[in-house]
């Protein structure tokens, strides 16, 4: 039919903005920090994330075959929720943990409550937290070159000095995808400058955290410290690529201020006073939780309803 | 089907206290870190359900309406009492494993819910077949999930009975599942296998051209049926 005479009902002007073309740029930006960890640990680095990956999608895939559902692996949601899973696990880890990580997180925390959109929290998150509360002692081993040492941030827990360079390149011991600041940072600043995640909720995450640690840290002002805490452990990959998930966080500008705010003074109280070094995946689940509160404590008024109660 | 095994019935498969009336989850979801105590937790309620139901059935003519609630906690408090120290002396490895939860039974909303719903209003017999439904139904529940939360947590099956089994050291027990989060997994994807039983059962009306998506769903009003 020619095209002038197409009478269709609105909306008439659409975005171009789909789930596949965002789910290709969080991919995208998670390359160097991929790439890096592969460098840093090794084939079998990518052995795991291959593995995560690979049972994220069949996880998903014959999940919704089964159920007579809409197969909606090509969006690549479960691509991206595989490799953060793989990106999370320590270099050393038996190959079934990312496969048990994965199954859990597309079967039981996105599939199970509606699938793509539906998940009351971070798929990846959940996962990290539950390998995390049942394999600790294989969670916690960090081994490089056949060497297990403390990562940097139980060793300033524990009052020793550490490396704060290294810590920002990354040549220290820690999850694959955890270890260098400067390859998660390119990966956030991409998304940034591609409109697919705004400034507010990393930085202002990332911001009360550093306003927590300087009040209860102990250290006051000291900026070896203060950098420590902020290259140390998963909080840039948190803060970057966890906190901005759009299902899990609140749609509202207001509201993700308070989030992030929030993400800061839990994972500061975790990283303090927790039993564990890091905080920041409990952190995340825990303010996901929070979210449809959060939302609805700050709903905007509507046009032409700002003045009246 | 006659009306004292109606009762029976209607406690361990209709009304099923934990799977289908979700009551009584603080000690269901405590518990159960194994099949033996989920077992033990049962029986103990089970017990004072029973009694309780019997008393209270035997006495509902003579309990004036206005203080009917104190008058079935103090009946169920001394039975309560009672089995604790019966479980004190005779198996004091349950005793231990249920610690506070053996006095909390008093507050378990199934017997005084049973008391209020049930024996206050019909004969001492038919609410003593109650009791028993009710108790076995919630002894089944707990031991079931007991079981499962031990399996995969901790590797063992039925430990502290004499057929105590454990599966082969190359298994490495995903130990989420004997803590808190273990229980509400558990619970909730046995609740959602028995659901899924009953609605295969009494069959499932779905809305025309539903592909089970809900996000990418236009006709979120009109979908209550499926969703439900």
């Amino acid at each position: 039919m020619n095209g002038l005479l197409n009478v269709s009902s609105s909306p008439h002007a659409r975005s171009h903005v789909t789930t596949k073309n965002l789910m290709l740029d969080v991919a995208l930006a998670l390359l160097p920090a991929t790439v890096f960890g592969v460098y840093r640990f090794g084939l079998y680095a990518l052995c795991i994330m291959v593995v995560s990956v690979g049972f994220a999608v069949l996880t998903e895939y014959v999940f919704e075959t089964c159920t007579k559902r809409k197969v909606t692996v090509s969006d690549g949601s479960a691509i991206v929720t595989g490799l953060l899973i793989g990106l999370n696990m320590p270099s050393t880890v038996p190959l079934w943990i990312p496969m048990l990580g994965s199954i859990f997180a597309i079967l039981v925390v996105k599939q199970l409550f509606g699938g793509i959109g539906q998940n009351f929290m971070n798929p990846a998150m959940a996962a990290r937290c539950f390998l995390l509360i049942s394999f600790a002692g294989r969670m916690t081993t960090f081994d490089v070159d056949g060497v297990s040492s403390a990562t940097p941030l139980t060793a300033l827990k524990a009052g020793e000095t550490v490396d704060v360079a290294a810590m920002f390149t990354g040549f220290i011991t820690g999850t694959i995808g955890e270890v260098s600041v400067i390859a998660i940072l390119a990966g956030g600043i991409y998304l940034l400058i591609k409109g697919v995640i705004r400034w507010t909720i990393p930085v202002i995450y990332l911001g009360s955290f550093l306003v927590f640690i300087m009040l209860f840290g102990g250290h006051g002002l000291d900026m070896y410290y203060l950098s420590a805490q902020l290259c140390g452990g998963g909080l840039m990959l948190g803060a970057w690529f966890m906190a901005t998930d759009y299902v899990t966080c609140p749609i509202t500008e207001r509201g993700r201020v308070i989030y992030a705010v929030l993400l800061g003074i839990l994972t500061g109280i975790f990283r303090l006073w927790g039993s564990s070094a890091g905080g920041v995946s409990y952190a995340l689940i825990l303010g996901n939780l929070l979210v449809p509160l959060i939302e609805k404590v700050t709903v905007p008024k509507a046009f032409g309803l700002e003045g009246k109660a | 089907m006659n009306k004292y095994a109606e009762r029976l019935y209607n406690g361990i498969v209709k009304e099923n206290p934990t799977f289908i009336l979700m009551l009584g989850m603080c000690p269901t979801l405590a518990v159960t870190t194994s099949a033996f105590n989920g077992l033990g937790m049962g029986l103990s309620t089970m017990v004072v359900l029973v009694v309780s139901n019997l008393l209270i059935s035997a006495l509902r003519n003579i309990i004036p309406d206005k203080v009917r609630i104190p008058a079935y906690i103090v009946v169920v408090a001394s039975l309560v009492t009672i089995v604790q120290l019966l479980i004190q002396a005779y198996i004091p490895v349950l005793y231990d494993a249920l610690g506070l939860y053996i006095p909390l039974i008093v507050v378990n909303c199934i017997i005084l819910g049973r008391a209020e719903a049930y024996a206050s209003k019909n004969s001492p017999g038919l609410s003593v077949f109650d009791g028993l439904g009710m108790g076995f139904g919630f002894s089944i529940a707990l031991t079931c999930i007991g079981f499962f939360r031990e399996l995969i947590g901790a590797g063992t099956l039925l430990s502290g009975t004499p057929f105590a089994m454990s599966l082969p050291e190359a298994y490495e027990p995903v130990s989420i599942f004997v803590l808190a989060p273990g229980a509400f997994l558990v619970l909730a994807l046995i609740i959602a296998f028995l659901n899924a039983m009953n609605i295969q059962h009494n069959g499932n009306k779905k809305v025309e051209g539903c592909d089970g998506n809900c996000a990418s769903c236009g006709q979120s009003q009109g979908c209550t049926d499926a969703k439900n």
